[in-house]
């Protein structure tokens, strides 16, 4: 009897699909025919069989999502011997203890005693489904898995639940406790209650960088006392440089202006002017920064990541364009070095460019304040007053009240909208 | 007997050519309907599992025909049938990857069929370098392509320029890429591609003219080599005839 499981196509892919099953339970199969279809974006996968033999069990079905190396079938020898399981998964023991318990003879009284809770679950019914992973896990850690409370479909105990129950028998002796700060952050927050499982669900475990983010933002909002205040930016001046430098930029530099570089530049100028802006708290003291080094987030698969641009102050608009394509481009591609998301003294974040209006962004820790910045629409407003139609944007400050106050913050917006409205630098 | 200086020494062997340890070869079927380009991808790839070929990169052109990956949502395909087959167009359910979408006369189609347990075995990466292949010889034409972010292709401005659909048998790969040259982009209306309601644009739109076909192939072979580190090599047999197992005379090194 074979298992056969849900392979890795590659090194940051940690679940598959199953888009098709090629045989049906029953069917002969031969080593390396077919057995599924699975998929990833853009990439249909056939699976071969790993032996020959007869398919005795579909664990996973057509259009389910599964963890890398989960059980999703079981090839026999087509005598059936494997259908008399009641389990519609294996059984939770190691596969050795299995052996022994289906052992005829010869077995010492010390063994005896786990091969019989072994037969007693199966006869009830009642094993632990769990995957081969976790069964391994299992063995490793010497967990006994009746012990762990499953999450998965069916009661299925996954990776997670794994991890969790460990980290729950670590903390035990010490539980009564208060819990220490710093690990406030992980992940022990984001255990689902089982209240979360009902109806008709799916559950896919988080990507490595999902767990960061959200490690991350559940400490910036627990440390930093976030408040926001937003101000209507006027951006036609910089949208008439902009438009009329933009195909000439293109043409010298083959890369396309955007309006990123004069918010980088119009930050610089309010940070060197604010210096408590760019500024990070340190238990009881104030870390001033002389560099001005600006993160920027960018959307990426699977979530974002906060690339940071040196010394803003010192860069012309044509080098903030260049560092901010670059950072972006290998953003996306994964291909940061990690220095580079690293020091960062402020952060800006773009949402408008996915047409936000205004928004609260979360301060990057260890930073004290990010700016945001809403869609440049053409709004009527009134100019002298008459009614004309300007460019207009709302940019967001969203600031630590530990170290900074909503006087300093306003001053500093204030002091970033007259850069932009009075725009005179040259764009080329 | 000769004395290197350390210069020499140091520098290595003077410019020659990046250690290209494979080889893959490239052959042009010219204009070719679906079916039959499909089953000489079936064939190859069953000949690279044999060992029987090298890595093999197809070219070819497609009459209109509206292909569907197994993601493919038959609401994607906006025209019914009657009306494709009207039109002339023919409407293939394939085992690629990815969702609806069109191939047609001045769109360079491209076909690899690569052994990946020989390059990364992992599928991501390999979606990443046919993107990359095509950044790479659209910017030879001066165009500034890029990736969108959760939806693979390549894409100027929002607009998609190239798009990926691939199937893997035991790391053998085949189905491909599909580029727009001088596409009539109208045919793309009778579907969503990709299930994405994104525009569509061509190198002829982006250009204001249309490269001639047979440079931006060259492009391709070049920027495939670089990026999969593969020597190419052509194979020069008529296209048409039953190329599946074309003699590997004429192969020059490019």
């Amino acid at each position: 009897m074979s298992d056969v499981l849900m392979p890795q196509m590659g090194e940051s892919i940690v679940e598959g699909t199953i888009t098709k099953w090629m045989k049906q339970v029953g069917d002969p199969i031969e080593r390396d025919e077919p057995l599924f279809e699975i998929s990833t974006d853009k990439v249909d996968s056939e699976v071969p069989s790993p032996v020959g033999g007869v398919l005795e069990k579909i664990f996973v079905q057509e259009g389910e999502t599964v963890e890398i190396n989960t059980l999703v079938a079981r090839i026999g020898d087509g005598s059936g011997s494997g259908g008399d399981d009641p389990a519609p998964v294996p059984a939770a023991e190691p596969q050795p203890a299995a052996k022994e318990s289906s052992a005829p003879a010869a077995k010492a009284p010390a063994q005896a005693s786990p091969a019989a809770v072994n037969g007693k679950a199966a006869e009830s019914g009642e094993r632990v489904r769990s995957s081969p992973l976790v069964r391994r896990l299992a063995k490793e850690q010497d967990i006994d898995l009746s012990l762990v409370s499953g999450t998965g479909q069916g009661g299925r105990v996954s990776k997670r639940d794994m991890e969790a129950y460990l980290k729950g028998r670590a903390s035990a002796p010490s539980a009564a406790g208060v819990s220490a700060p710093a690990s406030g952050g992980s992940l022990g927050t984001f255990r689902p209650a089982p209240a979360t499982r009902f109806g008709n669900h799916s559950v896919e475990p988080l990507s490595t960088m999902r767990k960061k983010i959200a490690e991350h933002m559940a400490l910036t909002m627990r440390l930093a006392v976030h408040v926001s205040t937003i101000h209507q930016i006027d951006c036609s001046v910089i949208a008439k440089a902009r438009a009329e430098a933009k195909q000439k930029f293109l043409e010298q530099n083959g890369t396309k202006l955007t309006f990123m570089p004069f918010f980088l530049r119009a930050s610089a100028v309010a940070l060197k002017q604010f210096p408590q802006i760019n500024a990070a708290l340190d238990a009881d003291q104030v870390v001033f920064h002389k560099d001005v080094n600006i993160g920027m987030a960018v959307a990426i698969d699977g979530g974002l990541i906060v690339p940071v641009i040196r010394a803003v102050d010192e860069k012309s608009i044509l080098g903030l364009q260049k560092s901010v394509n670059d950072l972006a481009g290998r953003a996306r591609d994964k291909k940061l070095k990690p220095d580079e998301v690293t020091q960062g003294t402020f952060s800006i974040s773009n949402y408008g460019s996915y047409g936000s209006l205004f928004a609260t962004p979360a301060i990057n820790q260890p930073q004290s304040a990010i700016l945001g910045l809403g869609a440049i629409q053409k709004t009527p407003v009134v100019v002298h007053d008459a009614i004309g139609i300007r460019s207009i944007c709302y940019a967001t400050l969203t600031f630590d009240h530990r170290i900074i106050d909503g006087a300093l913050a306003d001053q500093f917006m204030t002091h970033l909208k007259g850069v932009i409205e009075n725009w005179t630098e040259p764009v080329l | 007997m000769t004395v290197s200086t350390l210069a020499e020494v140091t520098a290595g062997p003077a410019p020659a050519p990046a250690a290209r340890q494979r080889v893959c070869e490239y052959q042009d079927l010219g204009r070719m309907a679906y079916g039959p380009a499909w089953d000489c991808q079936r064939q190859l790839v069953a000949r690279r599992k044999a060992g029987e070929i090298s890595d093999r990169l197809l070219f070819v052109e497609h009459p209109h025909v509206v292909s569907m990956g197994r993601n493919a949502r038959e609401q994607n395909i906006l025209a019914s049938p009657e009306m494709l087959v009207q039109k002339g167009i023919e409407c293939w359910e394939t085992d690629r990857g990815g969702d609806v979408t069109y191939h047609g006369p001045g769109q360079i189609v491209c076909y690899p069929i690569l052994d990946l347990t020989e390059w990364k075995r992992d599928v991501l990466a390999y979606v990443r370098a046919l993107e990359q292949v095509m950044i790479d010889a659209v910017a030879e034409f001066g165009i500034v392509a890029g990736r969108v972010t959760g939806a693979s292709g390549v894409w100027v401005g929002g607009e998609k320029l190239g798009a990926i659909g691939v199937h893997l048998s035991r790391w053998v790969t085949s189905h491909g890429f599909a580029l727009n040259v001088s596409t009539d982009l109208d045919y793309f209306g009778y579907i969503i591609p990709c299930g994405l309601t994104k525009p569509v644009t061509s190198m002829q739109r982006l250009l204001g003219e249309a490269p001639p076909a047979s440079d931006v192939q060259q492009a391709i072979v070049g920027r495939f080599g670089d990026v999969f580190g593969a020597a190419m090599t052509e194979l020069t047999t008529a296209a048409g005839d039953d190329s599946v197992a074309p003699q590997r005379a004429g192969a020059r090194n490019l």
